[in-house]
Parts: C-alpha cells; sequence; structure tokens
C-alpha cells in the first residue's frame, strides 16, 4: 500500500513516479508541479529514477491561485 | 526625483503594491487587475493535484508577467509549512517564500510561536523568508533576527478588509524594523492601502480587496495609486496634526483692514 495525496491505495510491482504522475495526468515535463515522498521533495532530475515502494506516502503538489 | 525602489533581498520593483491571484471572477479580469495595479509581485498557493483530473492553473498565466512570490497557507504545523515552502522552491525555482502558520482556521491568526520556529528553519535552508505575522513589533523583531528578508504584519484578520486595526503598532514596527515591512491582509478599499504606505510600509500586499470588489479592474487601478500615493506622501513628509486653524493666505494686506 501506498499513500498518495493522503489517500491510501494499491500499487502495482514496479510502479514509478513517471507512471504515478501519468495517471495524475502530468507529463515529466509539466511546470510548476513538484513532489515530496515521505517528507522529502524528490528534485525533478531524480524523478524517472525513483521507485515507489510499499508504505510510501507521496505528496504531488501544483501551483494554484494564492494569496 | 530618484527613482524609489523596493529593495529585497537582492531583487528591485519599482512597484510597491503586491497582488494575490486568488477569487477573481475569471482568469481575463485577474490578468487585467494585475496589468491595471501595475503590481510585479503576485502570490501563489502550493495544493495537492487532484489524481483525478489534470494540472490546470495559473502558472502560464503570470510566470512572465510578475515575480512569483509563493505561500505556505493554510498550513498549521513547522513541518507543514517548511515541507510546503521546499515543494514550492521546486516547483517554481524560487527561494521566496511567503510563510504563513496559521494557529486556527477561523481567526486565521498567525502561530507566532511556531512561525518563528519555521522561519528560522527557512532561512538555514537557504530561503527568503517573508513571514505573514501579527501586527507586534517584538515579534517582527524577533522574525528580523532569524534572518527573515522582510516582515508582513496584518493589518486586519484575513479577507475582513477592516483596514488597519492598529495604525499605532503598525507604524511603531515600521519606525523600529531593520528589514522592509509589507503591510499584509485587512486591506478592504484604496484608502487602508495609503495609510499603510503613509505609516511608513515598505509595500501592500492584498488579494480579496481587489479580486472580491464589484469591479477588480477599477480597484486594481485604485491600489495601484493609492500605494504610490502613500509612498510619495511617506517621502514627502505630512504636516503635524494641530488641534486650531491656522490661515494658510498672508495675513497682511487685507483689504478693509
Amino acid at each position: 500500500m501506498i499513500t498518495v495525496n493522503g489517500k491510501t491505495r494499491d500499487h502495482a510491482e514496479g510502479l514509478d513516479l513517471p507512471a504515478l504522475l501519468g495517471e495524475a495526468g502530468l507529463a515529466l515535463e509539466a511546470r510548476g508541479i513538484a513532489v515530496a515522498i515521505n517528507g522529502t521533495v524528490v528534485p525533478r532530475a531524480r524523478w524517472a529514477e525513483r521507485a515507489v515502494a510499499d508504505g510510501d506516502a507521496i505528496e504531488i503538489v501544483k501551483v494554484l491561485q494564492g494569496g | 526625483m530618484a527613482e524609489d525602489l523596493l529593495r529585497i533581498a537582492g531583487k528591485a520593483f519599482t512597484s510597491r503594491l503586491f497582488l494575490g491571484t486568488a477569487g477573481y471572477p475569471n482568469q481575463q479580469v485577474f490578468l487585467d487587475s494585475l496589468a491595471a495595479s501595475g503590481a510585479q509581485v503576485v502570490t501563489v498557493s502550493i495544493r495537492r493535484v487532484d489524481m483525478e483530473g489534470g494540472a490546470e492553473g495559473i502558472l502560464d498565466l503570470v510566470r512572465d508577467k510578475a515575480w512569483l512570490l509563493p505561500n505556505t497557507a493554510g498550513c498549521a504545523t513547522v513541518k507543514d509549512a517548511v515541507l510546503t515552502a521546499q515543494l514550492a522552491r521546486e516547483a517554481l525555482d524560487t527561494s521566496w517564500i511567503k510563510l504563513e502558520l496559521i494557529g486556527d482556521r477561523e481567526t486565521l491568526y498567525p502561530d507566532v510561536e511556531q512561525l518563528v520556529t519555521a522561519a528560522a528553519q527557512l532561512v538555514d535552508d537557504g530561503f527568503t523568508v517573508l513571514p505573514y505575522c501579527t501586527d507586534d513589533p517584538i515579534v517582527c523583531r524577533r522574525l528580523a533576527d532569524v534572518g527573515c528578508a522582510a516582515v508582513m504584519p496584518l493589518g486586519a484578520p484575513i479577507g475582513t478588509g477592516l483596514g488597519i486595526l492598529n495604525p499605532y503598532n503598525i507604524e511603531m514596527i515600521c519606525a523600529r524594523s531593520t528589514v522592509p515591512v509589507i503591510l499584509d491582509a485587512g486591506v478592504g478599499t484604496a484608502s487602508d492601502a495609503a495609510l499603510a504606505m503613509e505609516l511608513g510600509c515598505d509595500a501592500v500586499l492584498l488579494n480579496t480587496a481587489v479580486s472580491k470588489s464589484t469591479d477588480p479592474v477599477r480597484m486594481a487601478a485604485a491600489m495601484g495609486h493609492a500605494v504610490a500615493a502613500g509612498r510619495l506622501a511617506r517621502l514627502a513628509g505630512r504636516i503635524p496634526k494641530r488641534t486650531r486653524a491656522e490661515a494658510s493666505s498672508p495675513e497682511l494686506g487685507l483689504i478693509g483692514g
């Protein structure tokens, strides 16, 4: 099981960050996106190589309007 | 007149108005408001993507039009605020962060104890920290002492439009601060923004006063003028207040005298 943006879910064996981003409709080169796993930011340059492990808590965020 | 620039952490701005990007009727009204205001800094937030939908957003609209100041709005713990700042840095490639750490969702008042802790951590991590804080000169001093690039005391609670509830505190903060003071929150109309500048603030950050006004583009222009007028008045130096009248026309040479 992994947690993505606060929701617990199953994950396929070998799931990686690019695939997970793809599920959210995000391309690897999408701008204004950031990812943290278990409270640590994963730099964009390392997205492609980052496998998702059982128990990971993943945050995927974007830039929105704000005050 | 010499050019009057707002300088924060090595960046210089000719406008002293920071504009929030939330709550406009639509994107075009926001873009027109931004242009009318003359603001060169805009705030944005960092939020979870909707895993069911795509990522649409404000970023492409403003990226080339203003300096982006991401916020940690809504964060209630040091941990969440620090991680949100780090995510903002990664998403936007900026070290600037409007640090917001609220004590509860009803008042939206800053939790100053956690705010100072988070500010110190983020400064150590290389951030340019602009904290949203209470209108308390001691809190502002503590934030400057831990290395914040500016302080952003509230005029009134977020979204209230009550103006500057304690102008004496804001004036005292401005008089004592070693870093730029940006009035953040509470502005309701143009005279509030002008007053902030007259009291000595270096800039004003506002959002709702424009986005929720009846005519946002017109109000944005008003805010731009008000901030500029207030700044000029501050630099010009106002006359002291008197309790009795003093004639402004010459008193000699009156006919019939």
